[in-house]
């Protein structure tokens, strides 16, 4: 199947853009036309709300289809690029290519959004895919692979379901591009199996996000947000704010202003809410579940192994040793860790790995630049959490173990290419050349020097007429006849004066 | 090893500090590698002689002032790459900062290859430095003169703090890769690029390969054959044909060789004499060990050598040969020559040719020779090679403005100019938002309701225009 998406692209048709905005168009229809499909899928999978679906999963989609379909042709032609005065005649530009067959490896915890978006670049770019979504979100699987071949060119972008082993196996095939989307000790293993075929890959995985709360905020909104940010998808979001570092003065405050939000969200009861979604399995629910265990628990810790539901939950006064603190949460648990200043906060975060994502909720901008100045994270928002991933002229990856390469918008289109180096020159003007041609002399140096390493403005400068004087410098700089060669200039150490 | 370890803790240290990233800092460390060359250009040209026999011309362009504009090019230029990226905004979005940062990653590990020693450890350190980080430059221990030489002038012109050189082989490089980096810069083969990969994917660490591969020289159709030969010429037998981006083999219809071989001898004897091998312009094998090599692959060629052929390894010199008649199967196409030998294919057809070069890895460069604009750009059109050049050789690496890369088995990333900054960075997207207009965030929160959706549907206009789609 991978050898039939590889003969798939070397037909070439990928290569005119018409074909990959037909491809881009048709997945846009298919996502409107199997809307039902898609929401009872997510449904089963990961208890998501009919209009919950939209708002996090397939909007984005649409929008990265409209932004793609509307810019291809801008993002696949020719870059110019500035040139020098040896190359004045020439044309210098970059173009973009596609890079072949790219494998997509998807995550469970938004199916769509994170296994359709990159397939959305490498169709842009040109490339044939391999589309592996989670098996842990089997149903959204399933729609996959039953649905997605009705609509795009099965032999180019094919899906494969399995589990671990068919993923292994897919691993020992050469690609061309591997994007991943998970946990970082997947991320090193599929980094591992690419390196034997020299493939380079995109990992997007997690970490904790940090969310600082300055005590000068309007702490109302901010920690609606922060709420929002958090339990959505059950907390199951890889820029999901991970835990709350905020001065003890406030933290009561933050505690109450949390709880009101999840109340106006999901009710007073939240396990009754269609808006309030599930753990995805239960291996997750019991570690999730797990980390309540050593610290104190402010309000929630309801939970319900039968139905994998826990409850909106937040830990107070929690210590940097505590369980919730040794990994990724991914789960509706947020822990509060008192810092007693911008300073210690500072220090905390850059004591750990870079994170995803790194919030910052305060109403003074100095504070928040001096934050961002002073830390390292694939991505910044202040003052609101999880909107960064929309916008689509912002990179979208991490950092150090939070991972490698970015997309989203005409990143993903780059990611997904070869930014192929181009210098089109014609066969005339060889008298220019003869400067660096041996034997080699003091002069042709200093001269070679000079029209090698100049950078040009061509705007400025008319090129008909720096041709001929071109030619004229060349030919006084190698005095007299350009055509022939001496060999009685040869080059003297003794009289370098270059 | 102890000793590589407290040279990395403390590099991570400095990183740590923040000493490396005011602009000040950086521009202060340019200038003062820009002083580094220009101070000593005199023992660097000795020091490339003695390890390559590399005429000072080549030295002197290829080397020095390669690292020289690159400096030039990088001080001027630094300020605007670091600013902030002020990024398109969507009509949800029009009261937000949102801009991209280009930020140091930390600390860097640079390992250079042998053939073109000082610029392939100062190019990408500029870009390092540039980006601001910390570094660790590990040099070829094959090019000993030049790595003793940047080991003895670094530490003198940098910051001792911010940046080391480690001199050794392959088992002090097995060490170094065990330990944690930002990210790893290396040249040199792909065997060993694999090993650097598999290393790095222990600590995510990001990487930039500059590999090799096998440059094809295509050249159909109409063509000036003077002038072509000699740009084929300059360009293999630059460095005795030991540049990653040399032309390789070529390949060319029987009547295109037939007229081609008297032009290489012309432009060869017009270079070079006729007796190379005391001309000083020619350059030498770098080791007796890969001119053995080279001998080797010769001796086993089918091919028929039409000029040149002489080998002396005492003195680690090929002379400039070409050979015609070879094989697809010969032993010279087997792997990346790196040296003086020219082998010539011929294909009867652009189509066949196209083939040949595409039933082979992608290559780091690829060369098309030809007076006629439409062979170019099919050829340009239908193969893959990490550049491009037509009608010329090499050339397209001296400008800043073009990424120098591969691509599949010839490397991943690239760099020079404003690409090294990039590739030695991290791009963090971030938006400063405001806190009014809660109103309108309102939309999003639950209680999820048909009405809500459909005023951001209609707000983000995510069908109707090209925006990118704020769900916000």
């Amino acid at each position: 199947m991978l050898e039939r998406a590889r003969r798939a692209f070397l037909t070439g048709r990928t290569k005119p853009l018409e074909y990959r905005i037909r491809q881009l168009k048709s997945l846009q229809r298919f996502l409107v036309e199997r809307k039902t499909e898609i929401a009872t899928a997510l449904n089963k999978d990961l208890h998501k709300s009919e209009h919950g679906i939209p708002l996090f999963e397939t909007l984005s989609l649409e929008g990265e289809i409209s932004l793609t379909v509307n810019k291809l042709a801008e993002w696949a032609a020719p870059r110019p690029v500035e040139k020098n005065l040896l190359t004045i005649s020439d044309q210098v530009y970059i173009q973009p290519e596609p890079l072949g067959v790219v494998l997509v490896i998807g995550a469970w915890n938004y199916p769509w959004a994170v296994t359709i978006q990159p397939l959305i670049g490498a169709i842009a770019a040109g490339n044939a895919a391999v589309v592996k979504p989670s098996e842990v979100s089997m149903h959204t699987a399933k729609i996959m692979e039953d649905l997605l071949p009705l609509y795009l060119d099965k032999e180019m972008y094919p899906v494969v379901t399995g589990g671990v082993l068919e993923t292994q196996e897919l691993l020992k095939q050469r690609f061309d591009h591997i994007f991943y989307t998970g946990n970082s000790t997947v991320g090193k293993l599929v980094m591992e199996a690419a390196s034997h075929h020299l493939t380079p890959v995109t990992l997007e995985l997690g970490g904790k996000s940090p969310c600082y709360i300055d005590s000068s905020c309007d702490l109302t909104i901010a920690c609606r947000r922060i709420a929002w940010g958090k339990f959505s998808n059950c907390g199951q979001t890889c820029i999901a704010p991970d835990y709350v570092l905020c001065n003890p003065a406030i933290q009561d405050r933050v505690v109450e202003e949390i709880r009101k939000a999840v109340k106006e969200f999901y009710t007073d009861d939240p396990k009754s809410c269609t808006d309030y979604g599930r753990i995805i399995n239960q291996r997750h629910f019991k570690r999730v579940k797990a980390m309540m265990e050593d610290s104190l628990v402010a309000f929630g810790g309801e939970n319900d192994e039968s139905q994998n539901y826990i409850a909106p939950t937040v830990l107070k006064d929690v210590k940097p040793e505590a369980k919730v603190m040794q990994e990724e949460i991914f789960g509706p648990i947020l822990p509060i860790i008192t810092v007693s200043s911008v300073d210690e906060a500072i220090i905390f975060i850059n004591e750990r790995e870079k994170p995803l994502a790194l919030y910052i909720f305060s109403p003074d901008t100095k504070l928040i630049k001096r934050m961002i100045a002073e830390t390292s994270s694939g991505g910044v928002l202040a003052n609101d959490c999880l909107v960064q991933y929309s916008v689509s002229s912002l990179p979208f990856g991490g950092v150090g173990n939070s991972g490698m390469g970015a997309y989203h918008g005409k990143y993903g289109f780059d990611q997904l290419s070869h930014l192929r180096s181009c210098l089109v020159k014609s066969l005339s003007m060889e008298v220019a050349n003869k400067i660096r041609y041996p034997p080699h002399t003091a002069k042709k140096v200093g001269w070679a020097r000079f029209f090698i390493y100049r950078q040009v403005n061509l705007g400025r400068l008319g090129k008909l007429v720096l041709l001929p004087l071109l030619a004229l410098i060349a030919a006084i700089a190698l005095q007299v006849n350009p055509f022939s060669d001496s060999r009685e200039n040869s080059y003297n150490a003794e009289s370098d004066n270059s | 090893m102890d000793g590589q370890q407290a040279v990395i803790d403390r590099l991570r240290a400095s990183f740590r500090s923040g000493i490396s990233l005011p602009e000040q800092f950086r521009l202060g460390q340019l200038k003062a590698l820009l002083t580094l060359v220009t101070d000593n250009e005199q023992q660097i040209l000795e020091a490339l002689q003695k390890d390559l026999a590399k005429p000072k011309f080549e030295a002197i362009l290829s080397e020095v002032d390669m690292v020289i504009n690159e400096l030039s090019y990088t001080i001027s230029h630094l300020k605007s790459w670091m600013a902030p990226e002020y990024v398109e905004k969507n009509l949800a979005t029009k009261l937000d900062d949102c801009f991209v940062r280009r930020e140091p990653l930390g600390v860097v590990l640079i390992i250079g290859a042998w053939n073109y020693p000082f610029q392939l450890i100062l190019l990408p350190l500029i870009g390092t430095i540039a980006a601001g980080n910390c570094a660790i430059v590990k040099p070829s221990e094959i090019s000993v003169t030049t790595g003793k030489l940047l080991a003895d002038l670094i530490p003198k012109y940098l910051s001792q703090e911010c940046y080391a050189v480690i001199c050794g082989g392959i088992e002090e490089t097995k060490k170094l890769l065990e330990n944690r980096f930002d990210h790893i810069f290396y040249t040199g083969s792909q065997a060993v690029g694999r090993s650097v990969l598999q290393a790095a994917a222990v600590h995510l660490t990001p990487v930039t390969l500059e590999l090799g591969g096998k440059c094809p020289c295509l050249m159909y159709g109409k063509l000036d054959i003077q002038a072509a030969a000699k740009r084929l010429v300059w360009a293999k037998f630059f460095n005795a044909g030991q540049s990653c981006v040399a032309p390789d083999y070529v390949l060319c219809n029987r009547q295109t060789c037939e007229a081609l071989v008297p032009a290489l001898r012309q432009a060869l004897e017009a270079f070079y004499g006729q007796r190379p091998r005391e001309c000083d312009d020619m350059g030498r094998i770098v080791s007796q060990k890969h001119c053995a090599r080279l001998v080797s692959l010769l001796e086993r060629s089918t091919g028929k050598v039409v000029i040149g052929g002489e080998t002396d390894k005492e003195e680690k010199y090929i002379a400039p040969t070409v050979l015609v008649d070879v094989k697809e199967t010969d032993a010279l196409m087997e792997e990346e020559i790196f040296g003086p030998i020219l082998p010539i294919i011929s294909i009867d057809t652009l189509a066949d040719a196209i083939s040949f070069v595409n039933a082979r890895e992608k290559p780091l460069a690829l060369y098309v020779f030809s007076d006629e604009s439409k062979v170019v750009h099919t050829v340009l059109e239908q193969t893959s090679s990490g550049g491009f050049c037509s009608n010329d050789g090499i050339v397209h690496m001296c400008l800043p403005g073009l990424p120098f890369g591969g691509v599949g088995n010839s490397g991943m990333g690239s760099y020079h100019g404003r690409w090294g900054f990039e590739t030695f960075s991290h791009r963090r997207a971030c938006m400063l938002r405001g806190w009014g207009l809660e109103r309108v965030n309102v939309l999003r929160y639950p209680p999820y309701t048909e009405s809500n959706l459909g005023w951001l549907r209609w707000a983000t206009g995510a069908r109707r225009q090209g925006w990118g789609c704020s769900v916000m």
